[in-house]
């Protein structure tokens, strides 16, 4: 119990340093929301093109595809603001061998990178994804269900944690390849697929994003859920999926961790 | 010897280091070829909206392919990061090094840029293949006058990105966040060069727009020379939309040697 209360406590320092260091950055405020903002309507444009084309896509009609627009906006804000800065920072300190400082603290190493740095002026993509799917419902005509809301709030935690996990993965390659900055980008363009639903892949490439690259864990299903159009049976796989992935990535992170010897040795 | 033919014999050498240094990093490289995804995540989409409601704006499914492989080759083809560098080489204070280099620092930048293209081209062959093997020739411009286009479009495509990238990063001698100026720029160009969609398909829709949109220097990195390639302009049109692109990249030079001389006036190095 004293250890929990420690690492709550530990993570609201980390937090209130990242929150003094983002207040120093004013102008990136208005910046990013302008950005936010912009680049959540450009999402929607190739959408309405598409209304004037077909009823509906794969099952999807325009206004469930803008709430699914909506879901990625906002996970993608929670991927930007809290999860690749702090895990970007890391691959510069493995090849900088700045990391021994954090290996010797008295904490866990995977708590303290993953927390070591948060862009907190990211919160404004994800309140313009909330407003991008409060759009969707309201071209619907209906509010969500509230057990829907719930549902889906449960998914979003797993999707986060599916998002968390690959980047463990991602970085846990940077053990045995240093330089992996761009690994780290090539994963955030992957990324960019799951603004659309995974249904209209086809093939292989949809049971890539399905299980390998669980892109349909992390905005399909959980707008599904919003929208209420996801079987139980599928909602509880995913929320499985998601913590297998997040045993998986733990276990090759400790492993990777065993392998490191600093970068001058 | 005055400084034209200088610079003009030093060129082949700044290519040959930049071409080793591309070399030096190939498996970077790769992996940035490998990020740019975006045509394909819209390719996924327009494919099966065409698949089930049929052509739009007469793009079938298989001009959908041609003309995003398209998008991705010459997205790779005329790419530039002049503004990362700037940016960062005016904080770090290594900018003082480029100017104390018997060589204009443009021209050694664009020298590091051109230099990428080969091995660029190499690496996005196999999509080029693809492309070919899934439309067929007939989706493609015949006429070699039409090609020379393309080459010229291309070319012009990587002028217009590698001016523009300049005029940003030298904004940096002006301001503290240049890099934001240029994710506007990248929004922009997103939504406005035909890189997400066709602009064909707002013709019927936003016909004020879709003319604006034909002269406006985005259409011209991206729109027009895809276009070019896949055979939808005759020779008249071509040439004209090539006479606009080339008074765009006249415009934006005169704008960057005017920006750059004023930054010049003004630069002060860091940690003098």
């Amino acid at each position: 119990m004293a250890r929990r209360a420690r690492y709550g406590r530990l993570l609201w320092i980390q937090l209130r340093t990242s929150i003094a260091t983002s207040l120093q950055y004013r102008f990136d405020f208005v910046v990013e929301g302008v950005m936010g903002v912009v680049f959540a309507l450009l999402a929607l444009v190739p959408l309405w093109v598409f209304r004037a084309n077909v009823r509906s896509l794969e099952g999807w009609s325009f206004p469930e595809m803008v709430v699914l627009v909506g879901w990625f906006t906002l996970l993608k804000g929670v991927l930007d603001g809290a999860v690749q800065p702090a895990l970007v920072e890391v691959v510069a300190k493995i090849r900088e061998g700045t990391l021994d400082f954090v290996l010797l603290k008295p904490a866990d190493a995977q708590f303290l990178i993953s927390t070591s740095k948060f862009e907190v002026w990211k919160i404004l993509d994800v309140m313009t994804g909330i407003g991008v799917c409060s759009y969707g419902f309201y071209s619907l005509g209906r509010a969500p269900r509230i057990e829907h809301v719930a549902v889906a709030a449960l998914l979003l935690l797993s999707s986060c944690l599916v998002l968390y996990a690959m980047w463990i993965l991602v970085v846990s390659a940077a053990f045995w390849v240093v330089r992996l900055d761009n690994l780290a980008y090539l994963f955030i363009s992957i990324f960019d697929f799951a603004r659309w639903p995974v249904t209209i892949f086809r093939g292989a490439l949809r049971v890539v994003f399905t299980f390998v690259i669980p892109l349909a864990l992390m905005t399909t299903y959980p707008s599904m859920a919003l929208l209420g159009k996801l079987s139980p049976l599928t909602g509880v796989l995913a929320i499985g999926g998601s913590l297998v992935f997040a045993a998986l990535a733990r276990l090759v992170w400790v492993r990777a961790i065993g392998r490191y010897t600093s970068a001058s040795s | 010897m005055n400084r034209l033919t200088h610079t003009l014999r030093a060129y082949p050498t700044l290519l040959r280091i930049g071409f080793s240094e591309m070399l030096a990093y190939r498996a970077e490289m790769l992996v940035w070829i490998l990020s740019t995804t975006m045509p394909l995540v819209n390719l996924a989409l327009w494919h099966t909206v065409a698949a089930q409601g049929g052509p739009i704006a007469g793009y079938g499914q298989s001009q959908l392919i041609g003309y995003f492989l398209s998008a991705f080759i010459v997205r790779q083809m005329t790419g530039s990061w002049v503004v990362y560098e700037m940016n960062q080489e005016i904080r770090a204070g290594k900018f003082s090094m480029r100017l104390l280099r018997p060589i204009h620092p443009l021209i050694a930048y664009s020298a590091e840029n051109l230099a990428a293209i080969p091995l660029r081209a190499v690496l996005s062959l196999p999509v080029a293949i693809t492309m070919l093997a899934l439309v067929g020739g007939a989706g493609f411009a015949r006429d070699p006058v039409l090609w020379l286009a393309v080459f010229l479009s291309v070319f012009g495509a990587w002028l217009i990105n590698f001016i523009v990238m300049a005029i940003l990063g030298a904004c940096g001698f002006f301001l503290e966040s240049s890099l934001s100026l240029m994710y506007v720029w990248q929004a922009l160009f997103f939504g406005l060069s035909g890189y997400l969609f066709p602009l064909e398909f707002m013709r019927d829709k936003a016909p004020r727009i879709y003319e604006a949109l034909h002269l406006m220097p985005f259409y011209f990195q991206t729109g027009f020379p895809i276009e070019l390639i896949l055979g939808q302009h005759d020779r008249a049109s071509a040439f004209r939309g090539l006479a606009i692109e080339w008074a765009w990249i006249a415009g934006l030079m005169i704008v960057l040697l005017v920006m750059w001389r004023a930054a010049m006036r003004r630069w002060n190095a860091y940690g003098a």
